[in-house]
C-alpha cells in the first residue's frame, strides 16, 4: 500500500516527463532511422542512411564547427565577465542598487529585441559602431556581411546578454560567504587577489559549475537572434547546429534529417554535461 | 434530473441541426493576429457573408507564410476543417507533393468561373499552374523595384528624373553617386541589392535581365550553371568587388530601407512592399523604375496565392470558389492594392476608377504593374527549400569572396541535380 501512495505522487510529475521529455527523444530517435514521408512516397525504414548522409554534409560539419568557436568564444568569457560584475556590485558602492539592474537589463529583454537593437549597432554607415568608428575616421565595416567577422559579432551580443544572467548566481552565491573569512584574512594580512585566488574562488565553486553547464547548454540552444541578425549567413558563416536543424524541419520539411541531427545535439549535449560533473566536481567543495 | 438531460440532449440536437444549413469555409491567412491587416481581412469576410447568406467564412490568421502551411496542414492531418488558405506561392511542388490541393480547374463549372482564371497577370500565374492546370490564384503579389534618390542624382550631376535603364548604365551613374568624405571613407553608395533573407530572389532578377530563369516549369531542373547565369552573378560582385558602388560582402535586407531612406545609398532594390513605408519615412523626393536591363529587363514575382484543399465536399468547394472570386474582383483587388501596397492582380482592377485616381497622384505605385510584362516565375521546384538554399549560399559565397561565382554555381547546380533528379 505504501508504494501504490508514494507512485501516485510521483504520477503527475512523470506523466509529464514522460510525456513532454521522454517519449519525445525517443521518438526522435526512432524517427531518425526513417526516411521522410511524403503523401507520394511513404516513410520507410532506412536504418542509418540518415547518419551516413550527415558525415557527407559539409553544412553540418560547418555548422558544428561554428558552434564549437561559439562555445569557446562566449562561455569563458561571459562567466569570468559574470564574476567580476558580481564582484563589483557586491562591494559597498553608491547607487549599488542601479547598478545591480543596469547589469541585469540585457537579460531581462526577449532576446528578438535584442538582436534587433544589435542590428543596427552592427548596421554599416548608419550604425552606431560605425558612427562611433567614423568619429575617429575609422573606415566603415561590414560587420554582419563578412564571413569573417560575423559569427564574432554574434558572440559578442550573447555575451553581453548572458554575463548579467550568471552575475546573478555569483551574487546570490557572494552573499551567503561568511564575513568571517574576510575578517580573518584582513587579521593575517592577505591580499585582496590572494584572498580571491584561495577562499572566495574555491567557495564559488559549485556556482561555477552550475553556471559552466547552463552557459554550454545555451550556447546549444540560443539561437533566436540568428533569425534576425544573420539568418546563419553568409554562406553558413554564422550558423549553429539547432538553427539548421530548424532549418532542415521547417523550410526543407525533412523531418528524418532533422531528427537526426537533434539526435546528434542530444547526444553532444548529455556527453558534456557528464563530462563536465566528472571532471569539475573533484573540484568542486560542497558544504 | 430527468429533465436536465432532457435539456442537455435538446441542446445537443440543437448543435447537430443548425435551422439553416449554412455552408462553413475555413481560410487559413498568413498573418499574426492582431496586425492592422486582420481588421481589413474580417471586413472583407463579413461584407462577403453579408453577399452570401449561405456561406460562412472563418479567417483563422496564422503567423508567417511557414507558419501558416505548417498550422493549415497540421488541421488537415488532424481532421480538422480547412478549405482554402493563402499560402506561399513557391509552396506549390511542396503542396502537390503532399497531395493536399486541388486544381481550381477542375472546380470551375460555369464559362464565367473559367474565364475568371484567364482574368489574372500572366506572370503571376506562373508560380500557380503545374501541368497546365491552375493551382493557386494570385492574391497578395509583389515585385522587385528600383528606388533612387532624386537629390542624390541632383548633387552627382546627373538627371534626377531618369533611373539608369540597363547594367552599364547602372554601374557608371552609380560610380558618379559615391561620395567619399576627406579621408576616403565611403559616405554614400551607388547602388544597394540586399543579398541576406531571400538573395535568391534578387538573383533572379539579375539572371533574367541576362535572358534566363533559374528553373524550369514542371519543378524538377534547375539553371543555375548557365554561363549567361554564371556572368549575371558576376556582375552582381563586379559593382561591390571592381566598381566599388557597393559595400563589399553581404548586404542586409532588414535595414537597406533605412540605409536608403538616411541616403546612405543612392539607389536599392528592393520588394514594392516597402513603398508605403519609403513614401512614409524618406526625407527627399525619390523615384520608383523598373530594374534595368541587361539583355531584357526582369524581375521574379513574390507572395502570397489562394488554394484549396482536396478534403472538402462539393458544397464546400463552390462555396470556397465563390468566396475567392469574390475577394480577387477588379473592384476588391484595387482595394487590397492601395490599403497594402501589393500589387492589384488583374488588368481590369487598375480601370477602376479608385486605382486610377491613386495612381495619379502617386505614380510610383503602377511601376510594378508596367513591369509585369518582363517578370518570371519566383524560385520554386521539388524539394524547394534545399534547392533554394544551395542558391543563396552560392550567391552569399560569391558576393563574400570566398569562391567564384563559376566555382560557386557549378557546385550548387550538381547538388541541385542529385536533388531533383527523382522527379523527372
Amino acid at each position: 500500500m505504501k508504494h501504490v501512495y508514494g507512485w501516485l505522487l510521483l504520477t503527475p510529475a512523470a506523466i509529464l516527463l514522460v510525456g513532454f521529455t521522454h517519449y519525445p527523444a525517443a521518438a526522435t530517435l526512432f524517427d531518425s532511422l526513417f526516411s521522410t514521408g511524403t503523401v507520394v512516397r511513404p516513410s520507410r525504414f532506412v536504418g542509418l542512411d540518415n547518419y551516413a548522409a550527415l558525415t557527407d554534409d559539409p553544412i553540418f560539419w560547418q555548422v558544428l564547427g561554428n558552434n564549437f568557436w561559439f562555445a569557446l568564444g562566449t562561455i569563458p568569457t561571459s562567466i569570468a565577465l559574470a564574476l567580476l560584475m558580481a564582484l563589483w556590485v557586491n562591494d559597498r558602492l553608491p547607487a549599488r542598487a542601479l547598478v545591480r539592474m543596469a547589469y541585469f537589463t540585457p537579460t531581462v529583454l526577449p532576446m528578438i529585441a535584442v538582436a534587433n537593437i544589435w542590428l543596427f549597432f552592427y548596421t554599416p554607415q548608419i550604425g552606431l559602431l560605425d558612427q562611433i568608428g567614423a568619429f575617429f575616421t575609422v573606415p566603415s565595416r561590414n560587420w554582419l556581411g563578412d564571413p569573417d567577422t560575423a559569427l564574432a559579432c554574434t558572440m559578442a551580443m550573447v555575451i553581453w546578454k548572458e554575463a548579467g544572467f550568471f552575475m546573478i548566481f555569483y551574487l546570490a552565491a557572494l552573499q551567503s560567504l561568511p564575513p568571517e573569512l574576510e575578517e580573518a584574512a584582513k587579521l593575517e594580512g592577505a591580499s585582496r587577489w590572494y584572498f580571491f585566488r584561495r577562499v572566495t574562488f574555491p567557495l564559488l565553486m559549485p556556482t561555477t559549475l552550475f553556471v559552466m553547464v547552463n552557459a554550454t547548454i545555451n550556447s546549444f540552444k540560443l539561437v533566436d537572434h540568428l533569425f534576425i541578425l544573420t539568418k546563419g549567413g553568409p554562406d553558413n558563416a554564422s550558423s549553429l547546429l539547432l538553427y539548421y536543424i530548424y532549418q532542415v524541419a521547417f523550410s526543407f520539411f525533412d523531418t528524418a534529417y532533422a531528427s537526426t541531427l537533434t539526435v546528434v545535439l542530444l547526444v553532444l549535449l548529455a556527453g558534456l554535461a557528464v563530462a563536465q560533473f566528472q571532471l569539475v566536481e573533484k573540484r568542486v567543495h560542497y558544504r | 434530473m430527468r429533465s436536465l438531460f432532457a435539456l442537455l440532449l435538446a441542446a445537443l440536437l440543437a448543435a447537430a441541426v443548425p435551422a439553416h444549413a449554412a455552408t462553413e469555409i475555413t481560410f487559413y491567412y498568413p498573418i499574426a493576429v492582431g496586425g492592422p491587416l486582420t481588421k481589413v481581412i474580417d471586413g472583407l469576410a463579413r461584407d462577403f457573408e453579408k453577399e452570401h447568406p449561405g456561406i460562412k467564412v472563418n479567417p483563422i490568421y496564422a503567423g508567417n507564410y511557414d507558419d501558416a502551411r505548417i498550422k493549415a496542414l497540421a488541421a488537415l492531418k488532424a481532421g480538422q476543417p480547412a478549405q482554402i488558405s493563402v499560402l506561399y506561392s513557391i509552396d506549390l511542388y511542396e503542396l502537390l507533393e503532399q497531395d493536399v490541393i486541388l486544381p481550381w480547374d477542375d472546380i470551375a463549372a460555369t464559362a464565367d468561373d473559367r474565364a475568371w482564371l484567364k482574368a489574372f497577370y500572366p506572370s503571376l500565374m506562373m508560380n500557380g499552374i503545374y501541368k497546365g492546370k491552375v493551382y493557386g490564384i494570385p492574391f497578395q503579389r509583389s515585385t522587385i523595384v528600383m528606388y533612387w534618390n532624386k537629390d542624390a542624382f541632383k548633387e552627382a550631376g546627373l538627371d534626377p528624373e531618369k533611373a539608369p535603364a540597363n547594367w552599364n548604365e547602372m554601374a557608371q551613374m552609380a560610380a558618379k553617386l559615391v561620395k567619399k568624405d576627406a579621408s576616403g571613407n565611403v559616405q554614400r553608395w551607388g547602388v544597394m541589392v540586399p543579398s541576406t533573407g531571400y538573395p535568391y530572389w534578387m538573383f533572379q532578377a539579375f539572371a533574367r535581365q541576362n535572358g534566363h530563369d533559374l528553373m524550369n516549369p514542371e519543378g524538377n531542373r534547375t539553371n543555375y550553371a548557365h554561363p549567361d547565369v554564371i556572368a549575371a552573378l558576376q556582375y552582381w560582385r563586379d559593382l561591390g568587388a571592381k566598381h566599388k558602388v557597393m559595400p563589399e560582402g553581404t548586404v542586409e535586407w532588414g535595414t537597406l530601407r533605412q540605409a536608403f531612406t538616411e541616403g546612405k545609398t543612392a539607389m536599392m532594390w528592393h520588394t514594392t512592399g516597402n513603398l508605403t513605408a519609403v513614401k512614409d519615412t524618406a526625407k527627399f523626393p525619390f523615384g520608383v523604375a523598373m530594374l534595368p536591363a541587361s539583355k531584357q529587363r526582369g524581375s521574379p514575382t513574390g507572395g502570397g496565392n489562394f488554394y484549396i484543399f482536396k478534403k472538402t465536399t462539393p458544397e464546400e468547394r463552390k462555396a470556397s470558389l465563390a468566396f475567392v472570386k469574390w475577394m480577387t474582383t477588379p473592384e476588391r483587388a484595387a482595394d487590397w492594392s492601395i490599403a497594402t501596397g501589393y500589387v492589384a492582380v488583374r488588368p481590369e482592377a487598375y480601370e477602376t476608377p479608385k486605382l486610377k485616381q491613386y495612381a495619379a497622384g502617386f505614380p510610383q505605385a503602377v511601376v510594378a504593374r508596367d513591369q509585369f510584362k518582363f517578370a518570371t516565375a519566383e524560385l520554386s521546384t521539388f524539394q524547394t527549400g534545399r534547392v533554394r538554399k544551395l542558391l543563396d549560399d552560392a550567391i552569399q559565397a560569391s558576393l563574400t569572396g570566398q569562391k567564384t561565382p563559376d566555382a560557386a554555381l557549378k557546385a550548387a547546380q550538381a547538388e541541385a541535380e542529385r536533388l531533383l533528379k527523382p522527379y523527372r
